[in-house]
């Protein structure tokens, strides 16, 4: 036995396991209906790649994972897609989020799928491609997506794998009665985590001591395998990554960095299970055991669960008594989340559905004002200061929360559960952090928006400068144009008006080139005054005989038309001579 | 000399002290040049506070004057985009007491909200797109605009130039990634007999405990 480490703080709640450890791991019946929701992991939710109407066979792919951070979801059974729209999922807002609802057909069949028997020799690279295309997230809490986390990289080594059975919330047994059926494929999937991370120098097993079963189980598969079941005194949160890390090693992450930055890699035991699954016998991530407890149900046990199964199905198969219960929580009674309502469907990180008595989990109490006890800040696995950071939350004074490190906080409820003044702290801290990152996000976006703006300025004054310097460059342009024709080329300034009429009726005659052209337009000239002289006096003559006003206009147009046409008649002349 | 000074310890001390004033003020001179620092911090500190809006309810063309402004002793509390918070901010930067926002320049939106042209209505006047102090409408002559959302900064300086009314500042719809918890009501302010349903509400959010 290697030698463990003791974290600060912890809880001692009543365990509550041995309820749902009377019977072995059960199936359900297929339930009607399935609702895979799209993003049941940390990173991107997943692309659904079928279309309502379509049948799908058990183990199908129905959604493609977007981008690395992101997983495929798998259809846990045969069926027909019946819908992709937005439905209540497990989350404490009770908000709709996408999923893709699957008719069953009753009949399960699986889609051609095959397992590699030697995984010794296959390339990391190629498990992992198979653990990403299995769709498997870390099954213990966050669902961050395994193949991500066992590929930190050439330049972080890892030299310890850590596999993380501690189970140390109360009520869950998910993880315990899988060790204790399944051990033998839980080794072999250590095994294959040990392939991909290159052997590491050690693996260890973590376990509590209050699961004796589970760790007489793993005994004789692990013999000579080189893995060391580490056991240490039950506690709430051991179950903790950090906290787990620091009792086995006796090393502390600092705050801000993973394990992999220690060399080291973290897996929930429910996910070596998945990853032999996936690799030995080709089947992806579509069920999990899932603990069904609380004395609101009749039925205390473990089932096989298909993902997407609805929590009521569940519920209805272990003769739940709605009227006792208190409330349906998802999880365990310290970290769980009340559900919103019974429809919201089981997903990969569903460790618990725990359905508690009023007088096993009652209405919280009212909280009572603060007195300073500081048994918060002595339950703290994590050594920070609750009350403080409480102090701050109600204050909203982001600067000192982030420097009294909030963001270390596990949200384990260790202080809220030993808080004799009934403070919910856990939700001060969620708000704030939450608050927090909002903040962050706000500061981009307003600094992205000032790079716009001041952009903007810097184009709109540059559009301005280039318009004056076309504006002044016309006008500079324009000057020296009028500037041009009193140059040394025309000795004579072109003032009059009349000036310029010759100058334009010699430019015409300089035209036109031939003698013969200048007759022909002068006959026509001709022609046409004497056209004009015609009416003229026709109208001349009206005009006198009805008395109009006009006279002296008319005649005064009718002299002019007649000495156009004898001057048009001199030209011609002498054109003619 | 040096036996006058030796002879004198007040003058010696004297002689001392100014010796080390001198070299001290050089000192600090060549420090004040050398290190010069260009602009007003102080500006750039209030500039990083406000929202960058850029909407101009303050009465200055965009946050940064209004930085100007404030550091030369403008009130502070012209900001409605930026609201309280933004107020507290910068009162406590400038340690000044935090006054209430002025309601004469607007009143502080509880959602943030975002432009949105109702395009089959849009005739393509690009007036919007002259408005936009960030540029985040896109769009040309006798075209359809339309608003990229995730660059509006919700200032509505496009609403008004809009010759037929098709933009419209729709609230930012909470999604699953930015949802929050609540801060719970401050403690002891509700005791057992009070509102049963508050209580039976309340519990559907703090799962924690």
């Amino acid at each position: 036995m290697s030698q463990t480490w003791v974290t600060p703080g912890g809880v001692h709640p009543p365990e509550n396991k041995h309820q749902s450890l009377t019977q072995s791991i059960g199936v359900l019946p297929l339930p009607e209906k399935l609702v895979v929701p799209l993003n049941q992991h940390i990173g991107a939710p997943a692309i659904p790649c079928v279309e309502v109407g379509q049948k799908v066979l058990k183990g199908e792919v129905i959604a493609k994972a977007a981008g690395t951070v992101s997983i495929p979801m798998h259809a846990p059974s045969s069926g027909v897609v019946s819908a992709i729209e937005h439905r209540p999922i497990a989350h404490a807002s009770g908000m709709l989020a996408p999923c893709i609802e699957i008719t069953t057909d009753g009949e399960d069949r699986w889609i051609a799928h095959e397992g590699v028997d030697d995984y010794e020799h296959l390339a990391p690279r190629k498990l992992l491609e198979i653990i990403a295309n299995a769709g498997i997230s870390g099954m213990g809490g966050a669902g961050f997506p395994s193949a991500v986390k066992l590929n930190p990289g050439r330049q972080r080594p890892i030299l310890t794998l850590i596999v993380n059975a501690t189970e140390c919330e109360p009520y869950i047994t998910a993880d315990d009665s899988a060790i204790r059926e399944r051990a033998a494929e839980i080794v072999e999937g250590i095994k294959i985590l040990s392939a991909i991370l290159d052997h590491p120098d050690n693996i260890f097993i973590g376990i509590e001591d209050n699961k004796p079963e589970a760790i007489e189980a793993l005994a004789p598969h692990v013999e000579g395998t080189g893995i060391s079941v580490v056991s240490f005194p039950t506690k709430y949160p051991s179950g903790g990554e950090k906290q787990l890390i620091y009792i086995l090693t006796g090393k502390e992450i600092p705050s801000g960095k993973l394990p992999a930055d220690l060399g080291m890699v973290c897996i929930n035991i429910g996910t070596t299970y998945a990853i032999k699954r996936a690799v030995v016998n080709g089947e992806p991530l579509i069920s999990r055991v899932t603990t069904v407890t609380g004395d609101a149900v009749g039925v205390q046990r473990n089932y096989e669960t298909l993902i997407g199964t609805p929590v009521s199905h569940l519920l209805a198969h272990s003769a739940f008594d709605e009227k006792a219960c208190s409330r349906v929580i998802m999880g365990g009674p310290m970290m769980g989340f009340t559900l919103p309502s019974a429809d919201v469907p089981i997903v990969k990180t569903t460790n618990c559905i725990l359905a508690p008595s009023y007088a096993e989990i009652p209405d919280d109490e009212p909280a009572q004002p603060c007195i300073r006890c500081g048994m918060c800040a002595e339950a703290c696995p994590v050594s920070l200061l609750p009350q403080q950071l409480f102090w701050y939350s109600q204050a909203q004074d982001h600067e000192r929360l982030e420097a009294h490190n909030l963001f270390d906080c596990i949200e384990c409820g260790a202080c809220s559960y030993v808080c004799p003044s009934n403070i919910p702290l856990v939700q001060y801290y969620r708000a704030s952090k939450s608050e927090i990152r909002k903040a962050r996000a706000e500061k981009v976006k307003s600094d992205h928006a000032r790079e716009r703006f001041e952009f903007h300025k810097l184009r709109m004054e540059q559009a301005e400068r280039e318009k004056e310097e076309k504006r002044t460059a016309r006008r500079e342009a324009a000057l020296q144009a009028s500037a041009a024709p009193s140059n040394p080329s025309s000795s004579v300034p072109s003032s009059s008006a009349a000036d310029i009429i010759a100058a334009a009726q010699a430019r015409a005659a300089a035209k036109q080139a031939t003698p013969e052209q200048q007759q022909a337009q002068l006959e026509r000239t001709i022609a046409a005054a004497e056209q004009r002289l015609i009416v003229a006096e026709q109208k001349l003559a009206e005009a006198i005989e009805k008395g109009s006003a006009n006279q002296s206009v008319l005649s005064a147009a009718v002299e002019n038309t007649r000495q156009k046409l004898e001057q048009a008649k001199a030209k011609l002349a002498e054109l003619t001579a | 000399m040096i036996e006058l000074i030796a002879q004198n310890p007040i003058l010696a001390a004297l002689i001392a002290l100014v010796g080390l004033a001198i070299i001290f003020g050089a000192l600090l001179g060549f420090a004040a040049e050398k290190f010069k620092v260009e602009g007003n911090p102080i500006v750039e500190q209030i500039d990083e506070l406000l929202p960058q809006t850029q909407c101009g309810q303050c009465g200055f063309p965009g946050c940064r004057p209004y930085a100007e402004s404030i550091a030369n002793g403008d009130a502070i509390n012209k900001c409605p985009p930026g609201g309280q918070a933004t107020i507290n901010a910068i009162a406590s930067l400038l340690d000044v007491p935090a006054p209430e926002l002025d309601e004469e320049h607007g009143q502080e939106s509880p959602v943030r909200t975002v432009a949105y042209i109702r395009e089959d209505e849009c005739i393509g006047c690009t007036k919007c797109i002259q408005a936009c102090p960030v540029d985040a409408i896109l769009g040309a002559a006798k075209l359809m605009h339309t608003v990229i959302a995730d660059e509006c900064t919700g200032c509505d300086l496009c609403v008004e130039p809009c010759p037929v009314d098709c933009i419209d500042m729709l609230p930012v719809a909470e999604t699953l990634t930015d949802w929050s918890w609540s801060i719970p009501k401050k403690p002891g302010q509700l005791i057992a007999t009070d509102t049963r349903g508050e209580l039976s509400h309340a519990h559907t959010q703090g799962g924690g405990a």
